[in-house]
C-alpha cells in the first residue's frame, strides 16, 4: 500500500494545492521555502545533532556503530482540539496501565473477574512473580508512559502499543524542538507552539514526587548501562537537564536494605532511580545472575521500600503485546468507561479462529511477533514478497501464540523532504506520560516518527526512520 | 517430631573481597505441619542481616558486608517441630495462583526424551494425584541418588539423560515433567532427617492437585514427604529457591565447605 | 551534591588521554620536520626515538615494519592496535567524556567529539604535509577543549581535567628530554658536548618551547640551558617545575572545594618542595637520567595517590 489515498495532516485529502484549511499557512510557508533552503536548513540540524552525538546503535550493524537518526525539518501539527481530546484519552488509558500492575501484582481481581486468562498473565515471562506483592513508593508503576499512535484521518487515532517500561525518545523530541526554534524562527511567529521545554522540569518533579516517605530532600538519579548503550545519549541529556546525577550500576550499593551511591566523599544515600536498564539486569541476585549490569540487593532495597524506581520492574506485562489486545477491557475494567482512544484492531493467533482468519488474509495484514520490537519480526503483508509471506504462514502454524495481526492501516502521512522536493511520508507518534504521586501529565508534543521511504509503513530508527518536529498549538487556527 | 538442624556454611576466597551481598532464603515458615520453635541465622564477620519475604512467600534474608573478607561462615541454627500429613501441605504462605507454576524456566525446560518419560509412566490414569505419585515412583526407580554436590546449573534435561543424581535433579526433574502434564509444580529446598543418610540439604517437589492443594513428592524416596521434612523455599525451579544467591566484588575463586546436622530430638506427635 | 567517584576517575582520565593525544600529535609533527623537512634528514634514529618517548617502540617492532616517517607516523597516529596512538587516546578520551558527558559543557564535549570524528573511518596518513595537516587538526581540537576547560565552571570536574592533564604533561616532559638525552649522547660523551643542534630544537618545538627559549636565554642553543627551561623553569608551561606546582595548586584547590586532602597533597607538596630547591647544574652533574627516572616513578606513585583519595572505582 502506498501513500495514496491515505490521509495528510497537512494538505489532507486534496494535496499541496488544496491544504486543509488550518494549515494554509504552514502549506504556505513550505511553498513559499526553496526546497534548497529547507534542505540546508535540515542538513544543518543533522550537523549539530552529530557534533552532540546525538546517536544511536543500529542492532546488528557493526559498521555503524553510531549513526544519527534523520531528521525531519517539516513539522507535523496537531490542533488545539485535537490535542485535548488525545490528551484525554492517554490520561485515561495510562491511570488503567497504573491501575493494571497495581492489581495484577496485588490483588489480581481482573483473574478472578475473568477478565483476562490467567494463564496469559501467569505464564507469560514478563509477569514477575519476584516482584509480586511489593507496592511501590506512593503506589505508582508506570511514571514513564510512551504511548505509540497512528492516525488515519482528521479524528481517527488509534493506539499501536503502549510503552510502558523504559520507553526512549523524549530527547529527540526537545532536540528538534530546539534545531526547529534555531533554524526556522518564523514558523514559531506564524504559529502559537505549545513549549515542550519544561519537560525535564516535570519529570524531575515526578520523581521527587515519589520519593520515599520521610526523605526531606530525596536524591533523584537516572541509571544508565553505559556510554555504549544506543540511548546513552538521551540517558545524559535527562540527567543533565534535570541536574541529577547519571549513574551506572558499578556506582550504587546496597546496604542494610538502603541504596547509596559511591562519591569522592564516601557513600551518598539514593531515593529515587530513573532506571534506563531492563528488569533482567536491575539486580543479579533477582533476576539473571551472570548480570554484570545489576546492582545487588536493589530489589530488597525497593521492597523494603527504601527507593523509588522508575519504571517499577514487572512493568512489561502492562506493555506486552499479547495484553494489548485486551486493552479495551482493562481500560473498561478500571475507569468504568469505554476507551477513549481505541486499540488497532488485532487478531490473536493463539485463538484458533482468529489464527485461521489471519493465514486467509495474510496479504492484507500486519504480523507481528508478541514479544519482539523495533520492527524486527514483522511482516506488513501488502509489501511482502511471496516468499516473505509463506515464511510467515509456516511460523504462524508452528507456534501460533507467538504473533498477533493487525489491519494495515492506511497511515496518515506528513509533507517531507526528499530528494525529488516535498512528498507525503507515513508517520506514527508517541506522546509522552508522567504519572506522579499527585497528577497525571501529558507533555504537549512528543516524538513523530517518520518512514521516509515513499510508501513504507515502517517508522523504526533501526529500518530507516526519521523523526520531526511535533507542534501543539495553543491556537486552533493560524 | 522434633528436629534440630545445624547447618554451616563456610565460604573461602582465594582472595579478600571489598563486599558481599546475599540474599538467603535459609528459613522456615509456620504451616500447619510445621512450627519452628527456634531459628537463627548468623554470621562470624561484620555484617549486617534484613529479614523480609519475597515474592514466593519465602523468608528471605539480606546480608551486607564489607571487606576485606577472607572467609565468611553463614550458621544456622534452629528447631522445628513437624506432624506428616501425607504430603498434603495446610498453612503455606501462598501470595502466588498455582498456574503460575506451569512455566518453565531455563534449568526446568523438558526435554522431548523427559515429556515422553512422563506420558510414559502415568498412561493409563487420569486421576492427578495418581499421575503425579506415578511420576514420583517412576523417577525413584530410575536414578539412583547420590547425596547432596554442588550445583554446577544442570537443566532437568540434561540431568535426566544421565544416571547418578542428587536430590536437586531428580526433583528438578520432578517439576519439569510435571508441567508437560499440565500439572503446576514447584521445586522445595529444606531439611530432611535420615538416620542412614550422610546428612546433606535435601531438595524435593510439590504438584498442584485441584481439589487438594498443594502436595509435596520426593523422588529420592518415592514416597511423599513424612514429619522427618523441613521445608524452607520453594521456587520455580532449583535456583529460584537455592539457599543463597550470592555477589562479591573483588577477584579471586570461591569455595564452599558445608557442615549440616539434622538431628531428632524426640517424637511429638 | 558530592561527585560520582566515577565520574571522578572519568574527568582524570579524559585530563590525561586528550593532553596524551596533543602530546603525540606535537611529537608526531616535530619528528617530521626533523626528519623529512629538514636539510639534514634525521632518519630512523628520529622516529625511533619518538616511539621510545611514547612507550610504545616494542610494540611497533612486533609490527615488523621498518622505522621510517610512513610507517611511525602512520602507527603513532592512526594506529588503532596500538594504545598510544593518537586515534586510540581520543576514543579513550571520548569514551570517558561520554561517560560523564553531564559533567562537561557542550562546547567541551564538542571539541573531543570532533577530534575524534577526525579519524573517524581514516585509513591512511597520506604524506609528511597530510599528517601535519591532521595534527595539526588534532592540536587546534585539543587547544579548542583546553580553552572550553578554562571557560567552564571553575569546579570540581574542571579542577580534575586539568589534574589529569597536569600528571600526564610531567610524565610526558620528563620522558621526551629524559630518551632525547641519551639518543644525543653519543658514547663516552660528556653532557655538553657535540649534540646536534636540530634534534634540540625538535625538543623545543615538541612543548611548544622555542620562542621561550630565546626570551630567557641569550646565548643560542646550549643543551644544559634546555634542560633548565625544561625541568626547572616554572614559566615554561609544559616544564617539569611548572607541572608540579600546577599539580599542587590544582589539589589545594579541590580540597577546598570536596574536603578532601590526604596522601596525594602531602607527596605533591614534597614534591615542589624538592624541586624548587633543586639546580639544573646539579641535576645534570648527579645523573640527569636517574634523576628523571625518579621523577617518573613519582609521578606514577602520586598518580596512585590521587586515585585513592578520590576513591576512583
Amino acid at each position: 500500500m502506498g501513500s495514496r489515498g491515505a490521509f495528510d495532516e497537512i494538505w489532507g485529502h486534496g494535496g499541496p494545492e488544496a491544504p486543509r484549511a488550518e494549515f494554509s499557512a504552514l502549506s504556505q510557508w513550505i511553498a513559499d521555502t526553496p526546497p534548497e533552503e529547507l534542505q540546508r536548513r535540515q542538513q544543518s540540524a543533522e550537523a549539530a545533532f552529530r557534533q552532540l552525538g546525538i546517536t544511536f546503535a543500529v542492532y546488528g550493524d557493526s559498521d555503524a556503530a553510531e549513526r544519527i537518526i534523520p531528521f525531519d525539518i517539516v513539522p507535523r501539527m496537531f490542533l488545539r482540539h485535537e490535542w485535548e481530546k488525545l490528551s484525554d484519552g492517554l490520561v485515561q488509558r495510562v491511570e488503567a496501565i497504573n491501575a493494571f500492575l497495581e492489581d495484577i501484582y496485588g490483588a489480581r481481581r481482573i483473574l478472578d473477574e475473568g477478565i483476562l486468562p490467567p494463564e496469559l498473565i501467569l505464564r507469560n515471562e514478563q509477569f514477575r512473580p519476584e516482584v509480586a506483592g511489593i507496592r511501590p513508593p506512593h503506589g505508582v508503576w508506570a511514571h514513564i508512559c510512551g504511548i505509540d499512535l497512528v492516525r488515519t484521518g482528521p479524528d481517527e487515532f488509534y493506539v499501536l502499543e503502549d510503552n510502558a517500561r523504559t520507553p526512549s525518545g523524549v530527547s529527540y523530541m526537545l532536540e528538534n524542538r530546539e534545531a526547529m526554534i534555531r533554524l526556522c524562527p518564523e514558523l514559531f511567529r506564524d504559529f502559537r507552539v505549545a513549549p515542550v521545554d519544561s519537560y525535564p522540569d516535570m519529570l524531575l518533579e515526578t520523581m521527587r514526587s515519589v520519593a520515599p516517605l520521610g526523605r526531606a530532600r530525596p536524591v533523584c538519579v537516572v541509571l544508565t548501562p553505559g556510554h555504549f548503550n544506543s540511548a546513552y545519549y538521551e540517558h545524559s541529556f535527562l540527567a543533565d537537564s534535570m541536574g541529577v546525577e547519571l549513574v551506572e550500576a558499578a556506582d550504587l550499593v546496597v546496604d542494610d536494605d538502603v541504596v547509596y551511591m559511591e562519591t569522592i566523599a564516601g557513600r551518598v544515600r539514593v531515593d529515587v532511580i530513573y532506571r534506563r536498564i531492563d528488569d533482567d539486569f536491575l539486580d543479579p541476585l533477582v533476576f539473571r545472575p551472570d548480570s554484570l549490569l545489576g546492582v545487588p540487593g536493589l530489589i530488597a532495597a525497593y521492597r523494603a521500600g527504601n527507593v523509588a524506581l522508575l519504571n517499577a520492574p514487572g512493568n512489561g506485562i502492562a506493555d506486552d503485546k499479547a495484553i494489548y489486545s485486551y486493552m479495551p477491557e482493562i481500560v473498561r475494567f478500571y475507569s468504568g468507561g469505554e476507551a477513549k482512544l481505541p486499540n488497532v484492531e488485532t487478531w490473536r493467533c493463539r485463538e484458533p479462529q482468529a489464527l485461521q482468519y489471519v493465514l486467509d488474509n495474510l496479504p492484507e495484514l500486519v504480523v507481528k511477533l508478541v514479544d519482539g520490537s523495533g520492527g524486527y519480526g514483522m511482516l506488513v503483508g501488502p509489501t511482502a514478497t511471496s516468499a516473505q509471506i509463506e515464511a510467515f504462514r509456516a511460523a504462524l502454524i508452528a507456534e501460533p501464540h507467538r504473533y498477533i495481526a493487525q489491519p494495515t492501516l492506511a497511515l496518515s502521512t506528513v509533507p517531507t523532504l526528499t530528494d525529488k522536493g516535498l512528498a507525503p511520508r507515513h508517520v506514527d507518534f508517541r506522546p509522552f506520560v508522567l504519572t506522579g504521586s499527585d497528577k497525571v501529565r501529558v507533555v504537549p508534543g512528543g516524538l513523530t516518527r517518520v518512514a521516509l521511504r515513499e510508501g513504507s509503513l515502517v517508522v523504526n530508527s533501526s529500518q530507516g526512520g526519521g523523526t520531526k518536529d511535533s507542534f501543539v498549538l495553543l491556537g486552533d487556527a493560524a | 517430631m522434633r528436629i534440630a538442624v545445624e547447618h554451616r556454611s563456610v565460604y573461602r576466597f582465594t582472595q579478600p573481597q571489598a563486599r558481599i551481598v546475599q540474599m538467603l532464603r535459609l528459613t522456615p515458615c509456620d504451616t500447619q505441619h510445621q512450627t519452628v520453635v527456634s531459628w537463627m541465622v548468623g554470621v562470624d564477620c561484620d555484617a549486617r542481616l534484613r529479614d523480609a519475604v519475597d515474592g514466593y512467600g519465602n523468608a528471605v534474608t539480606m546480608l551486607y558486608a564489607e571487606g576485606p573478607i577472607e572467609a565468611i561462615e553463614i550458621a544456622v541454627t534452629g528447631e522445628v517441630l513437624t506432624t506428616g500429613n501425607a504430603g498434603v501441605l495446610r498453612g503455606t504462605p501462598e501470595p502466588l495462583p498455582p498456574a503460575l507454576f506451569l512455566r518453565t524456566t531455563p534449568r526446568t525446560a523438558p526435554s522431548p526424551q523427559l515429556a515422553a518419560f512422563a506420558q510414559d509412566v502415568t498412561a493409563g490414569t487420569d486421576d492427578p494425584i495418581e499421575r503425579l505419585h506415578r511420576l514420583n515412583q517412576a523417577l525413584h526407580a530410575r536414578f539412583r541418588c547420590v547425596p547432596d554436590v554442588p550445583d554446577t546449573g544442570l537443566t532437568a534435561a540434561q540431568a535426566f539423560a544421565g544416571a547418578a543424581k542428587a536430590s536437586r535433579d531428580v526433583a528438578q526433574m520432578f517439576v519439569s515433567a510435571a508441567r508437560t502434564l499440565d500439572a503446576p509444580a514447584r521445586y522445595v529446598s529444606g531439611y530432611r532427617f535420615d538416620d542412614h543418610a550422610q546428612c546433606a540439604p535435601h531438595a524435593w517437589c510439590e504438584g498442584w492437585v485441584a481439589g487438594l492443594g498443594w502436595v509435596a513428592f520426593d523422588p529420592v524416596t518415592g514416597l511423599s514427604p513424612d514429619d522427618g521434612y523441613v521445608r524452607v523455599a520453594i521456587g520455580l525451579d532449583s535456583e529460584g529457591a537455592a539457599a543463597v544467591a550470592g555477589h562479591r566484588i573483588g577477584h579471586g575463586e570461591e569455595q564452599l565447605a558445608v557442615d549440616l546436622h539434622v538431628d531428632q530430638l524426640g517424637s511429638e506427635e | 551534591m558530592m561527585m560520582l567517584s566515577r565520574t571522578a576517575a572519568a574527568l582524570y582520565w579524559l585530563g590525561r588521554y586528550v593532553e596524551r593525544a596533543d602530546f603525540i600529535a606535537r611529537l608526531v609533527e616535530a619528528t617530521i620536520r626533523l626528519d623529512a623537512l629538514s636539510a639534514r634528514p634525521a632518519g630512523e634514529a628520529a622516529w625511533l626515538s619518538a616511539l621510545t618517548v611514547s612507550y610504545t617502540d616494542e610494540l611497533f617492532a612486533a609490527t615488523g615494519h621498518p622505522a621510517t616517517q610512513a610507517h611511525v607516523a602512520r602507527f603513532l597516529t592512526l594506529e588503532a592496535s596500538n594504545p598510544g596512538s593518537i586515534t586510540r587516546c581520543l576514543e579513550m578520551a571520548r569514551n570517558n567524556a561520554r561517560a560523564v558527558r553531564t559533567a562537561l559543557t557542550r562546547e567541551a564535549w564538542t571539541a573531543i567529539n570532533r577530534a575524534w570524528w577526525l579519524f573517524a573511518n581514516r585509513a591512511s596518513t597520506g604524506g609528511a604535509t597530510e599528517t601535519l595537516n591532521l595534527v595539526e587538526q588534532v592540536k587546534g581540537e585539543t587547544r579548542g577543549f583546553e580553552g572550553a576547560i578554562h571557560r567552564m565552571m571553575r569546579n570540581e570536574a574542571t579542577l580534575l581535567i586539568q589534574l589529569g592533564a597536569a600528571i600526564e604533561r610531567a610524565d610526558n616532559t620528563a620522558r621526551l628530554v629524559d630518551v632525547k638525552y641519551h639518543l644525543l649522547l653519543p658514547a663516552g660523551e660528556s653532557v655538553g658536548g657535540a649534540v646536534d643542534r636540530d634534534q634540540w630544537t625538535t625538543i623545543l618545538q615538541t612543548v611548544s618551547a622555542v620562542t621561550a627559549y630565546r626570551w630567557l636565554y641569550s646565548e643560542g642553543l646550549r643543551p644544559d640551558n634546555v634542560i633548565d627551561l625544561l625541568v626547572s623553569r616554572a614559566e615554561l608551561p609544559r616544564s617539569l617545575a611548572a607541572c608540579v606546582e600546577e599539580t599542587v595548586t590544582l589539589l589545594s584547590a579541590l580540597a577546598k572545594r570536596t574536603g578532601l586532602q590526604g596522601e596525594a597533597d602531602r607527596m605533591a607538596r614534597a614534591r615542589l618542595a624538592r624541586i624548587q630547591k633543586a639546580r639544573t647544574p646539579d641535576i645534570i652533574v648527579g645523573g640527569l637520567h636517574e634523576y628523571l627516572e625518579t621523577f617518573i616513578t613519582e609521578n606514577a606513585l602520586l598518580d596512585g595517590a590521587i586515585a585513592r583519595q578520590f576513591r576512583f572505582l
